[in-house]
């Protein structure tokens, strides 16, 4: 006989001020089976789980429902209470009173009503839940870090750096990322690639890691601890074992006309190339649909230079199976191209650039070797605008979130514009300067008090040119709104920042959620924010939302805590939430009859046949088997089942049915 | 007499829409109370017998929700229960079940306003539908009887 507890919670006055929880408390309290039925003012606090506790030991409850706020929430905490007190925890369930009533309903009878059939309804379901166990599954203690900028290259470093195996797979043919583009970093405008390239090559040395470059991750199945993860190494047309780095295939390669992707578009690169001198590892790729022996079928000459005949043109690429237990993704961002605003010439104007260009004209290995010139004629800008909130906190433009990082690295530009062209006027269009961090706002002062940054508070609307000069016109919001006009050498645009190209596809291969802007969502943002939904998959950088390098570097270092923690088991233990196929008495065995439609539906290939023998050997029949080591509980099974053979636990029929039954009194 | 008041269940997934709607609640989105919330793994684990079910013991409209396609945290599970529907449905034009009491939906968990709009449109909807009476009269009288 089911003997349940139901247990409402006020959740302060969350709960309680839409709902009349004595009233619930009262109604759960005549349920058949309820035997015991209180509220109380905060049940997950220490003395509402007690509470709880003992309820189970006095009443010897066989069944809980706390009706509180919404089981993805608090589900673990109430389930362990139980187990505290010795009620199987799968014996707890949870009706969400919170989220789905008093947050979302105004105070009255139709609210109470509401609460009311929530709470039978899930007393109904606890009375079917069966007791069960977790089941224990072992862990591969090897972290799979996708992408290698600066956030992967801290959560490999301190995965490898517990001991443990990292594989690191990077999209590109070096690691880096934006981090290895930028010229100096704020506030302190030290050398952006001085502290990189150091931590670049200890990856690359690191016992414990291992370097897929020019790599993509084509599909992952399993769960945590026990992933299978296929990588596509895409094919260099180079031996990487043979290759010594020398160069002198990249220098004698004639076609050397092609837009260099790390200079972004400012020069121009052959069609083998290395991404950037300091590349890690430093192997050349070829571009095949550049190539002159891809096109035409004639040139050669790389191979014919190469004293290491490393040269391979017939290479193809290689899928490499890995078994993983983690996963953290450090794909990083993108920015807005120029192209993106119309009304600053669609990217039209040669002397218009991105953040990011500029970075690499104020970098000492950039193009222009760290002078400020004019990507159009070669000149110096005296007058240059920066313009914050480029695309930026526009709704209009399907972007309402700010970018973080442009008001530092703005006032950063100017500082360096400044430092290189003594005798030139920097000016900031800007919204509102948002400089919250350590040493942050010193710098953006820094910028207008020592280094004469013209701050103008207002947007800027148009940018077209007039003989030979860029006309900004904009607004001045502090001078009463006045139009001000600038005419400028050069324009740089703070564009927003995005989620990078290929994050949605990324995101459904390995089943994380993510938001409107694509960028991966984190498990709870502010306690869970560098998990995701998945058991085991981690985030970390700017793939989460645009961060700079303090954040991603200290989310990563977060991400590789967590790993490390999840390794330092030698088991894990799973929901036993899983399917299950029934069984009988001989001579039926079970009622499944065979049909193997389940089979089919199966997302992880987790059914399997047995054969049922007699004595003798003969087959008496065949029966699905559900291997629970890589059932993950979705059910799909369940549905399709037509002798209604297969249950998953937690979700019976018995428990569905019952819980729609028990909701339809209203 | 009071306005009509359409019973209405929705079968969720846990990973989506479930989580859609806890957000409706952090984010205070008001949306109207005759709506029960009924929680499973996955849009693929609906049987749909369940809504049979459901219209059986007194529901006037039913709504269906997941993930988006191919944000299924199982895979493929959503697709299966739209392939399944698209059968359920001309099923449901068979048997006499009227499908515009059927709302399918998807709804992710960055999608809390979206599911409350889908909850007050749906019971827009079958307040103008009316009392499922038809179902109701079927089920009790001709089957319990």
């Amino acid at each position: 006989m089911a003997r349940i507890g139901v247990f409402i919670c006020h959740c302060g006055e969350n709960i309680s001020a839409t709902v009349d929880c004595a009233k619930v408390a009262e109604a759960a309290a005549k349920f058949p089976g309820v035997v015991h039925s209180i509220d109380y003012k905060y049940m997950c606090s220490d003395p509402g789980q007690t509470l709880v506790g003992n309820a189970i030991k006095e009443h010897n409850l066989t069944g809980v429902v706390v009706s509180a706020c919404s089981p993805r929430m608090h589900e673990p905490t109430f389930r362990r209470a139980c187990a505290e007190a010795g009620l199987n925890p799968y014996q707890c369930e949870m009706a969400n009173l919170r989220e789905h009533c008093s947050w979302v309903h105004e105070r009255n009878e139709k609210t109470d009503d509401k609460a009311i059939d929530l709470v039978r309804m899930l007393v109904e379901k606890v009375k079917r839940n069966n007791a069960l166990q977790p089941i224990k599954v072992p862990v591969t203690k090897t972290a799979l870090v996708i992408g290698g900028g600066v956030a992967g290259i801290q959560a490999a470093l301190d995965i490898a750096n517990a001991g443990h195996k990292v594989i690191m797979v990077e999209r590109e043919p070096s690691i880096g990322g934006h981090m290895s583009q930028l010229s100096e970093t704020f506030p302190t405008l030290d050398c952006s690639q001085c502290i990189l390239t150091p931590r670049m090559v200890e990856v690359a040395q690191n016992p414990n890691i291992k370097l897929y470059t020019y790599a993509e991750i084509e599909s992952v199945e399993g769960f945590v601890g026990n992933f299978i993860v296929k990588i596509r190494k895409k094919a260099k047309s180079i031996d990487e074992s043979k290759c010594n780095g020398c160069g002198l295939c990249t220098t004698k390669c004639p076609n050397k006309k092609n837009p260099n992707e790390f200079e972004l578009g400012m020069a121009k690169r052959p069609a083998i190339y290395v991404p950037f001198p300091q590349a890690v590892p430093n192997i050349p790729v070829i571009d095949k649909t550049q190539c002159t022996y891809y096109k035409t079928g004639k040139c050669k000459i790389c191979e014919k230079v190469c004293q290491a005949n490393a040269i391979q043109f017939d290479q193809q690429d290689e899928i490499i199976e890995v078994p993983v237990g983690a996963i953290a993704i450090c794909t990083g961002f993108d920015i807005k191209k120029t192209d993106f605003f119309p009304e600053y010439g669609y990217g039209k104007h040669k002397d218009i650039i991105d953040g990011l260009q500029f970075e690499r004209l104020a970098s000492a290995s950039g193009p222009t070797a760290g002078e400020i010139r004019r990507p159009s004629d070669g000149q110096v800008p005296k007058k240059i605008v920066f313009v914050a909130c480029a695309g930026s906190r526009d709704p209009a433009k399907g972007i309402e979130y700010c970018s973080k990082i442009c008001c530092m690295y703005t006032a950063k530009h100017a500082i360096l514009y400044k430092h290189k062209v003594h005798d030139g006027t920097a000016y900031i269009f800007y919204m509102d300067i948002r400089a919250a961090g350590k040493n942050y706002d010193e710098f953006t002062r820094r910028a207008i008090e020592e280094d004469d940054a013209k701050y103008i508070r207002g947007r800027v609307s148009k940018i077209y040119e007039r003989d030979g000069k860029l006309i900004v016109v904009g607004a001045d919001t502090l001078m009463g709104a006045q139009t001000v006009e600038i005419e400028a050498d050069m324009v740089v645009l703070a564009t927003a920042g995005v989620a990078n190209q290929g994050a949605e596809k990324l995101a459904q291969i390995l089943h994380v959620s993510y938001d409107q802007h694509k960028f991966f969502s984190e498990a709870h943002p502010k306690l869970k924010p560098v998990e995701t939904n998945t058991a085991g998959i981690y985030l970390a950088g700017a793939c989460q939302s645009p961060k700079d390098i303090p954040e991603s570097v200290a989310a990563a270092s977060g991400v590789a805590g967590k790993i490390s923690c999840l390794f330092s088991n030698s088991e894990l233990t799973r929901e036993p939430l899983i399917a299950v196929v029934d069984r009988l008495a001989p001579p039926q065995y079970s009622s499944c009859t065979g049909c193997f439609m389940c089979q089919s539906v199966c997302p992880y290939n987790a059914i399997e046949r047995e054969e049922i023998k007699d004595r003798n050997g003969n087959l008496v029949k065949q029966l699905a088997f559900i291997n629970p080591g890589l059932c993950q509980g979705c059910g799909t099974c369940v549905a399709v089942c037509k002798s209604k053979s297969i249950d998953i636990e937690g979700y019976t029929n018995s428990q569905m049915y019952s819980e729609v039954d028990a909701l339809l009194n209203f | 007499m009071s306005e009509f008041e359409p019973k209405i269940v929705a079968f969720v997934c846990n990973w989506c829409t479930y989580a859609g709607a806890d957000l409706t609640g952090t984010s205070r989105i008001k949306y109207s109370s005759n709506v029960r919330i009924v929680r499973f793994p996955c849009t693929g684990r609906i049987d749909y017998m369940l809504l049979t079910k459901a219209f059986a013991g007194g529901a006037d409209g039913i709504i269906v929700s997941g993930c988006h396609p191919n944000d299924c945290h199982y895979t493929s599970g959503n697709f299966y229960a739209r392939r399944r529907w698209m059968v359920f449905r001309r099923l449901c034009d068979f048997m006499g079940i009227d499908t515009r009491r059927i709302i399918f939906s998807w709804v992710s968990a960055a999608e809390g306003a979206k599911w409350a709009q889908i909850v007050n449109s749906a019971n827009e909807e079958f307040k103008k539908l009316g009392p499922y009476e038809n179902y109701h009269k079927l089920s009790t009288q001709e089957i319990f009887e």
